[in-house]
């Protein structure tokens, strides 16, 4: 009886992954014939468009460049969970997407999915965030350089020539990528001397928070004229609090108010001389991938860094707020 | 009012001793460390208005959304012995009605600004509403019920507004987060007292705050004596809704930007906490909200103190658990207890000793 059961379970198993095999070679095999003829399979795993304005840009980007207008057949997944997101890749893998293009909610877990669809034929390229994986899983990894853009931000914050630099430091959530990357570079400067920290906090992202930290400077008495805020909502908040106490800023202001990730509003408020710069983190990298995709462009290093710009209020043009900035 | 006094020096403050000793202490340790602390100034705005300034400004004004939250969640807790863990996501909501309505006027006038805050009220009503029948009808657990909405609350309010980050900016909604032109105090503060104003006058002339507290103590009882516990429930949920509308207000006009992740992020704690600081029991029954309104200062005093200490705002959140718990030991009915026995120990010692003495 047991083993009359034992039989017919193996027979079963053996059926099943004959027809599983069957079916990945046949995807693999439309996957690599798909690039000639019809339209160009792409498959995009990522967070969802509400996480961020960043991630809205992002999608949309994405949307934009893999259209169908331009050859693409794009399908999307969105998730915040790793897992989700692992299941999704697996989906895309066995419909047979030409490329599969990832942002990890995690850096870890995707190395079997990864292999999967490398056997599979498909091509994989992460974008935005890296993974933990072999660097022979992926073509390339398009992504920003967050010190980078601190490291262009206090340049120019050098490049001012300001008496003396007495800064209100503004951090976002502590340990993530960006706050991380935007901290580094000032952190330099007040270790070497050449800025003064008057304080450093972090409001995590949250303007309001930002906002009762500047009031506490202010209320305290010490002297400051700059504001260094991670991201652009802080910096309103920081704004706000300069508004209600009546000290001037921007072009022309007693203190200088730097922000970071160039949402249109931000842009805008730059454009009215209220603040005075505002640096990129771009989510623009679909065009890049899609030039890699059509042989426009060739892999050099597997981390392709996105060229991120900062932006000055005194030479910012109508173009570049709708060109550059995010969101309405 | 000679009374009144006597009664207060005999048996002390009651349920209001913890939060004003809480207040004092706070006020001498900031005195002590530094006397100008309290310093009122009057400065002139980027909008030319003369305003007030200062840490004691700061304070008042930045703890008004969780104030105006602190009235409602008293009256949820006295009624349902449990607590609204929604509110922030669902400030949030509110939050974003209220831009949804500016955004779809071409011209911010004061007519929109109303009908604006006035569909806010009825959308957060409603989410209370949603949170109160579950709490009231389905019997179910208040933490249980309202985390549903604490865990899509945030979500539904990206939905409604769709982009990250939508910014409004008016004279008006300024006037509204920040100050009214010719008034030198903090709308927020204005908006707080009118609030609590509201609740006084409801309380005074309505028996609800009785109903409340009977409901609270014990919800069968009170139905058998002829008061619809159900309806109070969900009456005090309704009430907290109108509450989140005017927190999400008020914090939506502050910076004229909505960002539904971050908007009163974390406050349902706090807002619990001030119920709690105020010396109402977490499991119903009687309550007093002048307590709550007095912990929502005490939470906002905390904060603002140890910023000015230039405490890392990342060590902030530990030190506040460190003061609150001792706040929350203190005013434990196990220590209470000890120490009304100790006081009457040493009285009975003085009366023993005052008899020798007579003797």
């Amino acid at each position: 009886m047991t083993k009359k059961k034992f039989g017919s379970l193996l027979l079963i198993a053996s059926l099943v992954t004959t027809l599983l095999f069957s079916a990945c070679t046949t995807g693999g095999g439309t996957g690599s014939s798909g690039g000639s003829k019809g339209p160009i399979k792409v498959g995009v795993v990522n967070n969802p468009p509400s996480e961020s304005g960043y991630r809205e840009a992002n999608v949309k980007d994405m949307e934009a460049v893999f259209s169908a207008a331009n050859g693409y057949e794009l399908k999307t997944a969105y998730s915040l969970k790793n897992d989700e997101q692992l299941q999704a890749a697996q989906g895309f893998i066995t419909e047979g997407v030409d490329y599969l293009l990832i942002s990890a909610a995690e850096t870890t877990g995707w190395d079997e999915v990864l292999k999967k669809a490398k056997e599979a034929g498909i091509k994989v390229f992460l974008f935005d965030r890296m993974i933990d994986v072999d660097e022979s899983l992926y073509e390339a990894a398009v992504v920003s350089d967050m010190s980078k853009e601190g490291d262009t931000a206090v340049e120019w914050l050098l490049s001012q020539n300001l008496d003396e630099y007495n800064v209100i430091h503004i951090q976002g959530a502590m340990g993530s990528d960006a706050q991380i990357g935007r901290t580094g570079a000032l952190d330099a400067q007040f270790a070497s001397g050449k800025m003064n920290k008057v304080v450093q906090q972090t409001a995590t992202w949250d303007e309001a928070e930002a906002k009762k930290i500047v009031e506490s400077v202010i209320n305290s008495g010490d002297d400051f004229n700059v504001i260094y805020a991670e991201n652009d909502g802080m910096a309103k908040g920081a704004v706000a609090a300069l508004d209600e106490a009546g000290i001037s800023h921007g072009i022309n202001g007693k203190v200088v108010v730097m922000g970071f990730d160039c949402n249109k509003w931000a842009l805008r408020e730059l454009k009215a001389g209220n603040w005075n710069y505002d640096g990129q983190c771009s989510p623009f990298q679909a065009q890049i991938i899609s030039d890699i995709i059509q042989g426009k462009k060739t892999v050099t290093t597997k981390k392709i860094i996105n060229e991120e710009k900062g932006f000055d209020a005194k030479t910012l043009t109508d173009d570049d707020i709708n060109t550059y900035g995010l969101g309405e | 009012m000679k009374d009144k006094f006597q009664k207060i020096f005999k048996g002390g403050l009651g349920q209001l001793t913890i939060p004003i000793v809480a207040i004092l202490f706070l006020v001498g340790f900031n005195l002590i460390r530094d006397p100008s602390f309290f310093s009122i100034e009057t400065t002139l705005n980027n909008n030319g208005n003369m305003v007030l300034a200062g840490n004691l400004i700061s304070i008042i004004n930045g703890a008004s959304e969780l104030a105006v939250l602190a009235m409602g969640m008293t009256l949820v807790t006295a009624a349902c012995g449990g607590q609204d863990i929604s509110v922030g996501a669902a400030a949030a909501i509110a939050g974003s009605a209220f831009v949804k309505i500016l955004k779809s006027s071409p011209n911010i006038t004061g007519f929109t600004v109303v009908a604006a805050f006035l569909f806010a009220c009825v959308v957060a009503m409603l989410f209370g509403a949603f949170n109160g029948t579950l709490v009231s009808v389905f019997k179910i657990q208040p933490m249980i019920a309202t985390l549903i909405l604490y865990t899509c609350g945030r979500s539904i309010a990206y939905w409604i507004n769709g982009g990250a980050t939508p910014t409004v900016s008016s004279p008006i909604i300024n006037a509204i987060g920040s100050f009214i032109p010719g008034v030198p105090i903090p709308t927020p503060v204005l908006i707080v007292a009118a609030v609590a104003i509201i609740f006084v006058l409801v309380f005074h002339f309505t028996s609800l705050g009785l109903f409340t507290q009977s409901v609270g103590i014990n919800g069968s009882a009170a139905r058998l004596n002829g008061i619809n516990s159900t309806f109070i429930k969900l009456l005090s949920f309704i009430i907290l809704g109108l509450c989140v509308a005017v927190a999400g207000t008020i914090g939506v006009s502050r910076l004229g930007l909505i960002n539904h992740e971050t908007l009163l992020l974390d406050i349902e704690m706090d807002a619990i906490l001030a119920v709690a600081i105020g010396g109402n029991s977490l499991g119903g029954g009687k309550f007093k909200i002048s307590g709550s309104i007095i912990g929502a200062y005490v939470i906002q005093m905390l904060t603002i103190t140890l910023y000015a200490m230039k405490v890392p705002s990342t060590d902030v959140k530990a030190y506040k658990a460190i003061v609150i718990i001792l706040l929350v030991v203190i005013g434990s009915p196990v220590i209470k207890s000890k120490f009304q026995k100790y006081i009457a120990k040493i009285k009975s010692n003085r009366q023993r000793v005052s008899m020798k003495g007579a003797e």
